[in-house]
């Protein structure tokens, strides 16, 4: 017995536009990476628990292969030794992706102003959405995420995201 | 006591004013090993350099620093050697394995050279680095950008020819980590596969090092408190305990009993949810998801319990110099009793699910074994020292807050493998809550702050209404709290074993140098020689019952 959409629209055709089609695919099932280094990532265990139970936004699926997802959350500090690596990582992600960098050491270095922390990663990778907190409470990276669907549903599938211009301090 | 050291070493040894023995450099070897061999100190606490640009009166700019414990834990011994203008010293390798990373450290850090070192070369700060940014004369926002990781195939070839392998092509290299699912947050593990098989392994540190000790040289006492939450944030508030510990030592004061017991509460119940982390981690490592959700719900719980008399949930800031932020709330000791009823349920219907498994027990028994010596020779403490069989607790051994007259005991294993180190853990959840549970019936009335007017701050009455109290307010605010000149070394028994502090104060209201012992730090030297000829899969699961938290590791 069909459920959901299927029980009430049966064998209809539904029309739309390509666009909002694929966006409504898109942000309703991301594929996060969680680049947990920290603090952050603790929390970020939190929103996968029951509890906040990220599922509930089709973003429950976490890879840590870079070549399988499409959302990368930053969550926890980045020090001078770890850039290159989240930059490899990101580079990796094929397009369309996003990033969140959730937490004050991912947005700006936190209280962390010293010779070893990367002082905001944008330095490195572009960034979607930036979470404040340190670390940010779970209902935070909730937020994060329905910003970034905003984000997916206000572009266009012609819009190519590839040619974004960005060049990090670590860029060739 | 050091009976034989103290009679050889007579003559050469002069003791300080903090009650260390200063000897010369050419014979810190043979003073250790002497103290080793015939008096028994052979823990090596920590080692650490101090750069004494700044103060006056010091022979040498550079001293190293070796604190030792004795085979019962009780007597703690520091030794202290200048270092001339050569910035070399002997290594002590050949006598303790934990001196390895202790010594990288100190030459990354600080620039001192260790001779006869197996592999000097840095640790925490990438290979790309210029300079030792611990010394005085390092500017503490310079960052250096880092390009490449190292490939560590400096540390890999000579393992290998040590195992007999000429040629490299019989192997595959394999990088765990720095951003792997299996090796927990930023651990870098290189091993080198024959098969499934791990023939030699190679462990890289410093990806979260977030420069803890430099922050601490321009912050005033109370506001490293924060930056102490972010050693280990599974148990932040034992990490507060801690420093707040170590600066009221040098301090010389005894807290309000409220504050002590209070301490004792919430220091119980942060080691519970730290072990519950640990323990939930492993599982899911093991595939066993649904325990997950047993250990890791009881643990939201007692985080709403956290921001209830905190504000925060993970990194909560609620210890003071002298006391803590504010009392308990109303109601405070029902939320706790649900906390523990649910952590109880949860370790409950975890081990009815796993004590008769089949598969938990043949992926943990006799995998990842340190055995009774080299957990001590290579500086373990903690649950993973107690899984190798041996009764150290800093709360039992040297007691603090009372921790003599409450009834709990120390849960110990006997062969050191992955499924001691988890049942010891197990168990030290069922004791804590045997110490919270006295603890709540003898909680006493009172302050919970020392009531001294050159440590905590006064009451937001007196600030509002005089202006004494005003100006009480303010200096402590911007100078901090003022601490006697020492050098100064206390631990607390930490989630994952010894948590020291190593303070060297000016008399100002900053330290001049902080030194933190951590415990991961030591057991992370330990791993790779753990996991050097067992399976791939079993040095995931070595890993998590090691529990490495990378904040307290990397610092």
């Amino acid at each position: 017995m069909a459920v959901g959409a299927e029980a009430i629209f049966g064998e209809s055709l539904i029309t739309t536009k390509l666009d909002s089609a694929i966006a409504w695919a898109r942000e309703s099932s991301m594929w996060p990476y969680i680049f947990g280094t920290a603090c952050c990532a603790i929390e970020f265990m939190s929103v996968a628990s029951s509890k906040y139970d990220i599922s509930r936004f089709g973003a429950e699926v976490v890879r840590f292969s870079p070549r399988q997802a499409d959302l990368l959350i930053i969550a926890g500090t980045i020090s001078y030794k770890q850039a290159p690596i989240l930059k490899k990582i990101y580079d990796q992600m094929s397009e369309p992706k996003w990033v969140i960098s959730a937490g004050a050491c991912a947005c700006s270095g936190g209280f962390y102003d010293n010779y070893t922390t990367m002082q905001g990663i944008d330095s490195i990778i572009p960034v979607d959405v930036y979470v404040a907190g340190c670390p940010p409470r779970p209902e935070a990276f909730l937020d994060a995420l329905l910003e970034i669907q905003k984000i997916q549903a206000s572009q266009s599938l012609l819009e190519d995201r590839a040619k974004r211009v960005f060049k990090g301090v670590l860029g060739a | 006591m050091p009976k034989a050291f103290k009679a050889l070493f007579q003559e050469h040894y002069r003791v300080d004013s903090n009650g260390a023995f200063v000897l010369p450099k050419e014979l810190i070897l043979q003073a250790l090993q002497l103290l080793f061999e015939k008096d028994d100190y052979t823990f090596l606490v920590d080692m650490t350099a101090v750069d004494y640009l700044h103060q006056k009166n010091q022979p040498e700019r550079f001293a190293i620093i070796y604190i030792l414990r004795d085979q019962h834990f009780q007597n703690l011994i520091t030794l202290k050697t200048y270092i001339d203008s050569s910035l070399a010293t002997q290594s002590i390798t050949s006598l303790f394995k934990s001196a390895n990373w202790a010594e990288r450290e100190i030459w990354d850090q600080y620039g001192i050279h260790f001779k006869n070192h197996p592999n000097l070369k840095r640790i925490l700060n990438h290979k790309e680095f210029v300079g030792h940014p611990l010394r005085k004369d390092y500017p503490i926002t310079q960052g250096q950008l880092c390009h490449k990781s190292d490939d560590l195939m400096d540390e890999m070839t000579p393992r290998l020819k040590t195992k007999g392998y000429s040629s490299q092509e019989e192997l595959m290299f394999l990088n765990l980590g720095p951003a792997h699912p299996a090796s927990h947050g930023t651990i870098r593990t290189f091993v080198a596969l024959d098969g499934e098989n791990i023939t030699c392994a190679v462990s890289e540190i410093g990806y979260l090092h977030r420069g803890f000790e430099k922050s601490c040289e321009n912050h005033t006492y109370n506001q490293i408190i924060p930056y102490t939450d972010r050693l280990n944030y599974c148990s932040a508030i034992l990490n507060n305990i801690g420093f707040a510990h170590a600066v009221e030592g040098i301090l010389g004061v005894d807290l309000p009993e409220r504050a002590k017991f209070i301490r004792v509460i919430i220091g119980e119940l942060s080691r519970i949810i730290d072990h519950l982390v640990c323990l939930a981690a492993i599982l899911v490592d093991m595939g066993a998801l649904t325990n997950y959700w047993y250990l890791y719900n009881p643990r939201e719980k007692v985080y709403d319990l956290l921001s209830k008399l905190t504000g925060a949930r993970l990194t909560n800031s609620y210890m003071r110099i002298g006391g803590m932020s504010h009392d308990l709330y109303d109601g405070f000791e029902h939320d706790l009793s649900v906390c523990l009823k649910e952590i109880e349920q949860g370790v409950g219907e975890t081990l009815k699910l796993i004590e008769h498994n089949r598969i938990f027990h043949d992926r943990t028994q006799n995998v990842g074994i340190i055995t009774k010596e080299d957990a001590i020779n290579r500086g373990l403490s903690g649950p993973n020292l107690r899984a190798s069989g041996i009764a150290y607790d800093l709360r039992v051994t040297a007691p603090y807050y009372h921790y003599e007259t409450f009834d709990f005991d120390i849960a110990l294993g006997s062969v050191g493998d992955v499924y001691d180190r988890m049942m010891v853990r197990f168990e030290e959840i069922r004791q804590s809550t045997r110490i919270i549970h006295q603890a709540m019936q003898r909680l006493p009335e009172g302050p919970i702050c020392v009531q001294d007017h050159a440590i905590s701050l006064p009451s937001k009455k007196e600030v509002y209404s005089n202006i004494e109290g005003l100006m009480n307010q303010f200096k402590l605010i911007y100078e901090g709290v003022k601490v006697p000149p020492m050098e100064y070394y206390r631990a607390i028994e930490g989630a994952n074993g010894e948590l020291g502090f190593f303070i060297i104060s000016d008399g100002s209201g900053t330290p001049y140098k902080v030194k933190v012992r951590p415990p991961c730090f030591y057991a992370m030297a330990a791993y790779p020689r753990i996991i050097e000829g067992s399976m791939i899969a079993d040095a995931v699961l070595t890993l998590g019952s090691l529990n490495i938290i990378a904040g307290e590791l990397d610092r």
